[in-house]
């Protein structure tokens, strides 16, 4: 039956605790030494899908169609969930008394570790879709290599996570093909698009000392093992597209990584957090 | 620029433990191939499926509501037609 979206499930917390527990045994969470980039590394997953699914949830009640905007929806609560994992695992190994929800709800911008792809606003369908292509096709490949982690936790939420976004590509790649392939309005509209976010593409493959700290221990590929994979699929879908890739540096706005955003951030977060803000530990 | 609709598709899913297809509402979609994919998001958030037929709503050809009377109710007092008259033996087992 059609439905109204998901509610939170009440005692997800405790679920998750349970499930925490009958976890397999993994040495990186002792890793004393490893443990401050092990922890910027998991905040990067979990506010990569933080914020880009808090974007596109700004969808709901607004799609262009009922169909398009429920599974917006849909592909934004896939990413809600996969935060959930990323920054509890992430609570964990930072084991400071701090939940998924503490660092979601009560970080400040500067702490935010996600893409700044991912926090530019929707604009039209077009940039929504766009950046969501751009995104699924490193995230695919990213989770693809994650599944063969060192670390036996972040392979299992990498292999749940996969299964999401294999989907989240197949549909973004399918409507970056139709509309770019469409009419002229949504081939211009899409080739503005790309144009828009390609200057950010390049910040997921930009490797600092936290990356390499993760690819070390093995927990996570190099991330210049995937550009190729990543350009492959690009290249292809464009092309089917018939769009262009743009002829500029696709790593021109770098930064988000470390904490340094852009100011559409700020406005994310007011809306996001105000209400922990100003009623902390709110709860219902 | 005149807005042009979708075409209408009549979605039919076959849930985890059902045998048949069943019809579970209708959505707009372009074509086929997005009519399936539309009801995936629409239809099936909850694992209600693990099958979906999508059938253009303009194939389907209906029974008239007016002809309602002369169409079903002769078979009103034909209670007969029902197999329930037969004892079966128990090493028939479920039928």
């Amino acid at each position: 039956m059609p439905s109204l979206p998901d509610a939170a499930m009440p005692d997800a917390a405790a679920l998750a605790q349970r499930a925490a527990a009958e976890q397999a045994h993994d040495p990186h969470l002792a890793d004393v030494a490893l443990k401050p980039a092990f922890f910027d590394w998991l905040c990067r997953m979990g506010d990569n899908s933080l914020i880009l699914g808090h974007r596109i949830s700004e969808w709901c009640g607004h799609g262009p169609a009922l169909e398009e905007d429920i599974a917006q929806a849909n592909t934004a609560l896939d990413l809600i969930g996969q935060t959930q994992m990323w920054l509890g695992l992430a609570a964990e190994v930072e084991d400071a008394g701090r939940s998924a929800d503490d660092l979601a709800y009560l970080r400040d911008a500067m702490k935010f570790r996600n893409l700044k792809l991912l926090e530019l606003p929707n604009g039209d369908l077009a940039v929504t879709l766009m950046r969501q292509f751009l995104f699924d096709a490193f995230h695919f490949e990213l989770l693809t290599a994650l599944c063969r982690s060192s670390s036996p936790r972040v392979a299992e939420i990498a292999a749940k996570a996969l299964k999401e976004v294999s989907y989240h590509l197949e549909r973004s790649s399918d409507l970056v093909v139709r509309l770019g392939d469409g009419t002229e309005e949504s081939h211009a509209r899409m080739q503005a698009a790309l144009d828009k976010v390609w200057p950010y593409t390049g910040e997921m493959f930009a490797a600092d000392g936290v990356d390499e700290a993760v690819a070390k221990a093995g927990i996570a590929p190099e991330l210049s093992e995937l550009l190729p994979l990543w350009q492959r699929t690009v290249a292809q879908v464009l092309s089917e597209a018939t769009l262009s890739q743009p002829d500029r540096d696709f790593a021109a706005q770098k930064g988000g990584k470390q904490g340094r955003h852009t100011e559409h951030l700020g406005y994310i977060l007011a809306e996001m957090q105000f209400l922990q803000r100003a009623y902390p530990g709110a709860s219902w | 620029m005149t807005k042009k609709e979708w075409p209408l598709w009549e979605i039919f899913i076959r849930g985890q433990h059902g045998l048949n297809h069943r019809h579970v509402g209708s959505l707009h979609a372009p074509d086929a191939e997005m009519a399936i994919r539309n009801a995936r998001d629409v239809y099936t958030r909850r694992k209600e499926g693990v099958s979906i037929w999508a059938v253009p709503s303009a194939a389907i050809t209906a029974s008239s509501p007016s002809e309602k009377g002369p169409m079903f109710d002769p078979a009103e007092s034909k209670v007969y037609r029902h197999p329930t008259f037969f004892d079966i033996p128990d090493e028939v087992g479920h039928m």
